[in-house]
């Protein structure tokens, strides 16, 4: 393999990295695990309205609400008497690639053609790709996406076959792989033979971009109710979807409280080979929304942008066969085909909506379009050609890879909370692994930041960390 | 046999079992990665005998021949009996309530 061996190219990542994002990290280092977000995140010099007219010379943004009042009046159904908020969704499925994430991608790929690059990669099974690629269509630029795609055997997920043909649709070249971690690898390589630009979802680009989504649904809901949003659902990935949303509410001057949510894949491994083909949700699962809400910086640049722990102020999962359910809702009660892993949000709202007054506003900031490969039809049926059980009953009894249960009734469908404490202790943990000193005042406070824990939480969890080293088992 | 000039899918070997990252799972190192592209062939070739392609992107790329013309076959699925009793379930409580109704 000479020079060219997994981990050897994996050693030149830094590298490669800094010159494929044209941005230098190492400026933003503050010693230890800690570093200055809000300096890197100003690094592009851009403010919010410039990005929001970048984002319009691409078709991208000023997507509708849509007040979901059949849905609302089912939630009803299902609260106490004066309860159940007011269900509104942004439609993002009416960005030209046909999700939110056309406003991750707008930015990158224009700093790419401003910045000179002959082309933009994107690594992504999801939506992303085939927004790079429409953003790359409409600049003029080259565009690879390179997916995970097929087991071992070449059978390939529909949802992601569907995205390879959106993206080849937009003139893009697709590279896909087998599953593995290894695809960074591919990546990288190709990374160094095209001199491409990398428009990574973690890069300050494309969370700037995602700001102007919070920053819009204030504005709509302040223009059509007069006041602000009570609550916003986001449903929790990678993290940027959430930590964009959350900027962009705090920029224009409103401090409703975010929820994040998640589809539950517990228990299986995302780089098995052999269980890839049995989840039916390729993202909004909680298989990235765990691991990069504790340790964000496990993304594809040095410091990831998205960091969903410092915005959230709930997180709730659900079952597979829950999201599904409600994306069906969508459609018979609103005459809406959307999602589905974009209607987990959706959901999660479908239950907090109960504990919020009639008159709370509830918004749920995501749409995804949906169609061959895509939709629940075709994600439900290729389950049960992989083995999994697809049944009627209690969504409790789901058991991921296995049997996917739709609900009986909409009452059924239930948030499941995740302690918040649980995840801030362990991002602590992974921001110091293999640390065996104890970190200093600048260090603590980028913790508390980083985790809204207040400094005796950040304390004690140090301190178990700590005496756990000491243990001489 | 596919021509020179013709629209192909080719599959190669990215890393051999042996040469996989070590935080793999067993499942994942037993197998090899793999990798598939599209592009125009350069010279002709056979399906199933190596052939090489210049991609969309003008990069050059080399693997078994899959397939010439490779299509779109992903659809809707066949039908799921859980979906439409979820339609009828959801229509149900929304007209006339149902079990978990608190009003």
């Amino acid at each position: 393999m000479g020079a060219d061996s997994y981990l050897q190219v994996m050693a030149r990542r830094g590298d490669i990295m800094k010159s494929a994002v044209g941005l230098d990290y190492s400026r933003f280092e503050r010693g230890g695990c800690a570093f200055d977000y809000e300096a890197m995140m100003a690094a592009c010099g851009m403010g919010l309205d410039e990005v929001a007219q970048v984002l319009r010379g691409f078709g991208v943004g000023d997507t509708p609400l849509a007040e979901l009042k059949n849905v609302t009046a089912l939630a009803r159904r299902y609260a106490a008497p004066g309860f159940g908020a007011r269900i509104l969704v942004k439609d993002e499925a009416c960005n030209p690639s046909g999700s939110f994430k056309a406003r991750r991608a707008a930015l990158s790929v224009h700093m790419a053609k401003k910045l000179g690059y002959p082309g933009v990669i994107t690594a992504t099974s999801g939506n992303y790709g085939a927004a790079v690629a429409s953003c790359c269509a409409k600049a003029g630029l080259r565009c690879i996406v390179v997916q995970e795609c097929y087991d071992s055997r070449g059978v390939g997920q529909p949802e992601i076959v569907e995205k390879a043909r959106k993206c080849e649709a937009f003139g893009a070249e697709v590279v896909q792989l087998s599953v593995g971690p290894e695809l960074f690898y591919v990546f990288l390589r190709l990374l160094e033979e095209t001199g491409y630009f990398n428009a990574s979802l973690y890069t300050p680009y494309a969370v700037l971009g995602v700001e102007t989504l919070g920053q819009e649904l204030v504005a709509q809901c302040r223009a059509r109710f007069g006041k602000d949003p009570d609550l916003v659902v986001a449903t929790n990935a990678g993290g940027g979807n959430l930590t964009g949303t959350a900027r962009g509410m705090e920029k224009a001057g409103c401090g409703a409280p975010l929820a994040a949510a998640s589809v539950d894949l517990r228990g299986l491994h995302m780089a098995s080979d052999g269980q890839f083909n049995r989840k039916s949700f390729t993202t909004g699962h909680t298989g990235f929304g765990m691991p990069f809400t504790t340790w964000p910086d496990r993304s594809d640049v040095p410091r990831s942008a998205a960091r969903p722990l410092r915005y959230m102020d709930r997180y709730v999962t659900l079952s597979q066969g829950e999201v599904f359910y409600v994306t069906e809702m969508l459609a018979v009660l609103e005459g809406m085909e959307r999602g589905p892993a974009g209607n987990t949000s959706l959901a999660a709202a479908f239950c907090l909506a109960r504990e919020l007054p009639e008159d709370a506003l509830l918004v749920v900031q995501e749409t995804e379009y949906t169609g061959a490969g895509k939709h629940q039809n075709a994600q439900l049926s290729f389950a049960r050609r992989s083995g999994v059980e697809v049944s009627v009953g209690d969504p409790a009894g789901e058991e991921p890879g296995k049997r996917i249960v739709l609900p009986e009734h909409p009452g059924q469908i239930r948030a499941r909370d995740v302690d918040l404490g649980r995840l801030r202790a362990s991002l602590i943990r992974n921001a110091l692994a293999g640390r065996k000193d104890r970190p200093g005042e600048a260090e603590i406070a980028f913790l508390m930041e980083e985790t809204r824990a207040d400094a005796g939480f950040v304390r004690k969890t140090i301190d178990d960390m700590l005496e756990g080293h000491h243990e001489p088992q | 046999m596919a021509s020179k000039g013709d629209w192909v899918l080719l599959r190669s070997v990215v890393l051999r079992p042996g040469e996989r990252a070590p935080q793999v799972p067993e499942d994942t190192a037993r197998v090899p990665m793999m990798k598939w592209v599209k592009g125009w062939l350069t010279q002709d070739a056979q399906v199933g005998e190596t052939a090489r392609v210049r991609t969309l992107t003008g990069r050059a790329e080399e693997g078994e021949l899959l397939t010439a013309n490779p299509s779109y076959s992903h659809g809707f699925g066949d039908f799921v009996p859980a979906l439409q009793q979820a339609r009828e379930s959801i229509l149900a409580a929304f007209r006339e309530g149902g079990p978990g109704d608190g009003r």
